[in-house]
């Protein structure tokens, strides 16, 4: 394997998502029946829909945790180690300190101990959380406890990234944070970033593209471009950030 | 330091009350002493037998204790290799349930006949008795590791033996904690029953002193044996607080 460019310095780019007819059912529930869907290179979607409509299904299949039934998950280039996935709480280790945390990837990986803990410092300063290294989980709050987790993700300056609602448990002002700090990541990086939530207005202020899953059987009720200006604090105020939200909510509320 | 010992009042206060009833009682004739001894004759009895009592705690202990570092090892060992697949979980967990239900005071004969009297059918007995809760407490903690950070692990190509290391076993680490907890007394009781039919420590004693009627002796043993438990149950306290104080919340 090509050891990718350090978190600090190079862009990764991102790799392209293509989903063929894909199905999945967990005994006799189907999940998801026929959902064709394409991502390219570099763009940043979000997935909305209701609870139980199999947004994180999707997504386990994105990053090869879980296999089709049918159809197939294509992702070009298709490298090893270079998908990360964060959870919808943070889950770490709470047995290690913060930087041992946002390193774990790379351990796994085999990456040695000195390379490993300098990349997991750049990455622990892109999610500002530098003078926390020595902490244990148990001693943060869930913001930053979010925020090594997300360290963590991007510590193997992964080409795509998938988060599975990873903010809902913050308070409002954490999670706007949060929301720009990712957005700036992904913009000084190029890579891929699937994002799965069910708040629309989240989805709004991050993405380049919006898709709603309908409740039932995964099928795309609306897939739509949002081209908004510069994601920041007045972009609320925007009206075309609030047709955004309305045309989205109108989407979700037909269920 | 002086919360602590403030702490530790409310405690003492049904021992001193309850010490000091029992001595009044023997004292005035209310009780016999060949039934109950008075906790003076108690005293007495432990400093009589002194060298005798000293030798058996530290043969008890040394029995309990071996039985106990058997059941760790062992246990740990049986609950991974029953945590490595569902088939070989179903295969064999019910036998080691089954192998906790047999009463270790009917057994002890048979390990009198293949271990002979003396301190391996003691370590023995301290053994069966004590491994169960290593096994159910490691077998739960290293199974119900949370389903992401396994996700998290295969995601970068984690191979079983390495989850098993880095996560599996940590994060069993408490409940495994718990199940040495349970462990640590049931191998005084283990290693004591052993001792009555195998000879040898505070179980001899025991034994001994009540075919002599020594009901004063008879206590200081017990005595002797629930602090014996009490003491390794600290020690699993102490190794406890001292692994888990930064990370998790049972000890905090």
């Amino acid at each position: 394997m090509s050891a990718p460019d350090s978190v600090h310095g190079g862009v990764a780019g991102g790799v392209d998502v293509d989903l063929r007819g894909v199905r999945k059912a967990f005994q006799s529930l189907t999940v998801i029946e026929h959902l064709d869907l394409s991502i390219a290179s570099g763009e940043f979607l979000a997935i909305l829909g209701p609870s139980g409509c199999g947004k994180s299904t999707l997504l386990r299949m994105i990053a090869r945790l879980l296999e089709p039934d049918a159809g197939s998950v294509t992702i070009s280039p298709d490298d090893r180690f270079q998908t990360a996935y964060v959870f919808q709480d943070a889950h770490l280790l709470p047995w290690r300190n913060v930087l041992d945390n946002a390193a774990l990837p790379l351990e796994l990986m085999g990456v040695a101990r000195d390379e490993r803990h300098a990349r997991a410092r750049a990455a622990l300063r892109e999610t500002e959380l530098t003078e926390a290294e020595n902490r244990y989980p148990a001693e943060l709050s869930g913001g930053m406890r979010m925020r090594v987790s997300l360290a963590r993700a991007l510590v193997t300056s992964p080409r795509l990234l998938l988060l599975d609602e990873p903010f809902a448990a913050l308070d409002e002002m954490t999670r706007f944070r949060l929301d720009l700090r990712l957005r700036q990541l992904w913009a000084s990086r190029g890579m891929t970033v699937i994002f799965v939530t069910h708040s629309i207005s989240e989805a709004v202020f991050l993405a380049n593209r919006a898709v709603v899953l309908a409740r039932r059987l995964g099928r795309i009720k609306l897939d739509r471009p949002l081209n908004l200006p510069e994601r920041n604090e007045d972009l609320r105020l925007d009206p075309r950030y609030g047709r955004e939200v309305k045309t989205l909510f109108s989407a979700m509320e037909e269920e | 330091m002086l919360s602590r010992l403030k702490s530790i009042i409310p405690a003492l206060i049904p021992f001193v009350v309850l010490t000091a009833s029992v001595e009044l009682a023997v004292r005035q004739g209310w009780v016999h002493s060949y039934l109950v001894p008075a906790p003076s004759q108690v005293l007495r009895a432990m400093i009589d037998s002194r060298d005798e009592l000293f030798t058996a705690v530290a043969s008890t202990s040394a029995s309990a204790l071996l039985g106990f570092a058997l059941s760790t090892i062992g246990g740990i060992a049986v609950a991974v290799f029953l945590s490595s697949s569902r088939p070989i979980q179903r295969a064999f967990y019910p036998y080691a349930v089954f192998f906790q239900t047999v009463p270790i005071i009917a057994i002890a004969p048979l390990l009198v006949i293949w271990f002979g009297y003396g301190m391996r059918t003691v370590v023995a007995s301290a053994f069966v008795v004590s491994i169960f809760p290593v096994i159910a407490n490691t077998l739960t903690g290293i199974l119900s590791t949370e389903p992401p950070l396994r996700d998290l692990f295969r995601l970068y190509g984690a191979s079983t033996w390495t989850t098993l290391v880095k996560l599996r076993f940590p994060s069993a680490l408490p409940q495994i904690l718990t199940g040495l907890r349970v462990a640590a007394g049931l191998a005084v009781i283990g290693a004591i029953v052993g001792e009555f039919i195998g000879g040898q420590g505070l179980g001899s004693v025991v034994d001994v002193a009540r075919t002599q009627q020594r009901v004063d002796k008879v206590f200081a043993a017990v005595l002797l044996a629930s602090v014996l438990g009490l003491a390794l149950f600290g020690l699993i306290n102490l190794v406890s607080y001292f692994t888990l104080r930064r990370w998790h919340a049972s000890e905090q």
